[in-house]
């Protein structure tokens, strides 16, 4: 991860979950583009068990004290087990289907609950997405 | 029989059953046989919304499977049968009768189970359930997608590829 051009750095604000090198992948770019991947933790759900993938989520969750969970597939066993610790959580954030549109807005939204930043943050992220056609 | 696939896997239904071995097979609805699973109705709803919308899904216990099964098997649209663990589907074979092939699809790292591939462990109990349903003439292959190779259960058993 990028070093934050802060004095004090700031704990993580969001848990990136999702398959292979996916999260890796998404918050190198996000460091790349500004400098903040410090405030997102990777997590790749990669050859663990369903309770391995629970643990590892939990483990960040309390280390990080962060509020909000990104997975890559709503379908996905990170997203599965996002759920389930939501379920007991109720002031946990859960989004999927994460791109880095997603994430760049995440990290700059200083203003807001987690809950509003998320929110704001799949709006931009839907809207990012967009075809192309005849150039 | 529009069951394509019989599938061993801990983590039920995820990227690989719905995306890997979905789209590339068109497949059209699920069978979760977990005991546990279809008991709730917070479980069911929750492996519901992991299914893209043009997927049915079906739940059931064991005993409901073995019951079901040849509605399931008759349906004409190409489906996967999914259980969370070896002692599911070989009760499921025996009571049955009809399956003729087994896919390990990810039975992960717990106590007293020993790595067999990357995404196969194993208990002693479990490898000789697994050769018992071998011997009973179901083709038992691990294969965790479909562009992977499948690896013939007496290979998975040695241990040597991984």
């Amino acid at each position: 991860m990028s070093e934050s051009n802060d004095a004090e750095t700031e704990k993580p604000k969001a848990i990136v979950v999702g398959h292979g090198e996916f999260s890796a992948g998404l918050v190198s770019a996000v460091g790349q583009i500004c400098g903040l991947a410090d405030k997102l933790v990777v997590l790749s759900n990669t050859g663990m068990a369903p309770g391995d993938i629970e643990a590892a989520i939990r483990f960040q969750l309390v280390r990080t004290g962060a509020r909000v969970i990104f997975t890559d597939l709503p379908g996905g066993s990170g997203t599965i087990a996002a759920r389930r610790i939501a379920k007991e959580n109720p002031d946990l954030v859960l989004v999927t289907g994460v791109n880095l549109a997603t994430l760049l807005d995440f990290v700059f939204n200083s203003a807001g609950t987690p809950e509003e930043a998320a929110r704001a943050a799949a709006e931009r992220g839907k809207a990012s997405l967009i075809v192309i056609e005849r150039g | 029989m529009a069951i394509l696939l019989y599938r061993i896997d801990d983590r039920l239904i995820h990227g690989q059953v719905v995306v890997g071995w979905g789209q590339p097979h068109d497949i059209r609805f699920l069978v979760l046989v977990d005991d546990l699973v279809a008991s709730s109705d917070w479980e069911k709803e929750l492996y519901r919304m992991a299914i893209p919308p043009e997927m049915e899904i079906h739940f059931a216990d064991v005993e409901t499977a073995i019951r079901e099964h040849a509605r399931y098997a008759s349906d004409p649209r190409p489906g996967i049968l999914i259980t969370g663990d070896v002692t599911s589907m070989l009760r499921l074979v025996r009571g049955v009768k009809a399956i003729g092939s087994v896919n390990l699809g990810g039975i992960h790292h717990r106590a007293g189970r020993e790595e067999k591939l990357r995404y196969v462990f194993l208990t002693p109990d479990e490898a000789e359930q697994l050769r018992a349903l071998e011997a009973s003439g179901v083709e038992v292959t691990a294969q965790d997608v479909p562009s992977a190779r499948a690896r013939p259960l007496a290979e998975v058993l040695d241990g040597v590829s991984k």
